[in-house]
């Protein structure tokens, strides 16, 4: 049977995975940007495997709320992204050096 | 029945989430992101989510990622100068990422833990609606933030148009109202000066 530790340790590897990703892709930043999306799934598969199992549906209002700031929040990363790379002609995170710091 | 489908939707959701941080061609992380957040939709079905799976599938797979990947074939990447480094932080990353896993993992479903006994509760009513439910809360008890929620998105929308708009210095542009307001006098100039006899 199907208990709430199933779908928490799931949530928990793919944050993991996701951490992992973000040490090996630090070069990538649209790599990054999904690393950040697979960590918000993560996040959202614990909330609402809670407000399963707790019989809550506030667990799913934060989920919608949760989806709805990824969603602008990924719009805006890759806006400034673009804009980046019009003037760098690169992603790489080693030549954002601008600030010097 | 249950705990097979659980653990094949699991199984393709952990392997596409590898796929995306260590394939090489972006577009390629961007597709498995696709079919990461597609599996992770179908395990909330699992969970009774109905309208947060659907939501899940047309925001993000409909939306966000199609602007991933609009991104990724957009930009022109240097993916040998990208990938430096891979290698080197592999081990270590690794190393760090499972010790993460298998913390969490202890801690959520170790011997001392009781967040495994909440039992399941039982199956709703036939003529339950998980979309009506939600609807419910969120224009009441989450009005406020239901709004600002829309804000937000506006906001966004604003400023994603704002950052990428450029004007291009090298077009030229008619303005339709300088020329409207053109009379013959801006063109033509009537110069009156006296009239020099050939010489010779």
């Amino acid at each position: 049977m199907l208990s709430l530790s199933h779908f928490l340790v799931l949530g928990a590897i793919l944050f993991s995975i996701s951490v992992v990703g973000i040490f090996l892709n630090r070069k990538n930043v649209i790599i990054l940007l999904m690393a950040i999306e697979l960590m918000l799934l993560a996040v959202n598969i614990n909330f609402i495997a809670f407000s399963y199992y707790l019989n809550d549906i506030a667990g799913q209002v934060f989920v919608f709320f949760i989806l709805t700031v990824a969603a602008a929040e990924s719009a805006i990363g890759l806006a400034i992204l673009v804009v980046l790379f019009r003037s760098l002609s690169s992603i790489n995170v080693e030549d954002m050096d601008g600030l010097k710091g | 029945m249950e705990v097979f489908i659980f653990y094949f939707f699991a199984t393709i959701l952990v392997v596409a989430a590898v796929c995306v941080v260590t394939m090489r061609n972006p577009v390629h992380s961007a597709l498995f992101l696709v079919l990461a957040f597609f599996t992770a939709s179908g395990i909330w079905m699992l969970l009774r989510a109905e309208f947060l799976a659907i939501a899940l599938v047309l925001v993000y797979v409909g939306a966000v990622m199609v602007l991933f990947l609009f991104v990724v074939m957009m930009l022109d990447i240097n993916l040998d100068r990208v990938r430096e480094g891979f290698w080197t932080y592999l081990p270590l990353g690794a190393t760090i990422g499972i010790l993460i896993a298998v913390e969490m993992a202890l801690a959520i479903a170790g011997p001392r833990s009781h967040i495994g006994s909440i039992p399941a509760p039982a199956d709703p009513a036939a003529n339950y609606s998980n979309t009506h439910e939600l609807g419910l809360v969120l224009y009441t008890d989450y009005l406020y933030p239901f709004e600002l929620a829309a804000v937000v998105l506006l906001v966004a929308m604003i400023a994603a148009i704002a950052l990428t708009l450029r004007k291009r210095k090298d077009t030229k542009y008619q303005k339709p109202s300088d020329q409207v307001k053109a009379s013959s006098t801006d063109r033509v100039r009537l110069v009156s000066m006296p009239v020099e006899k050939k010489e010779g």
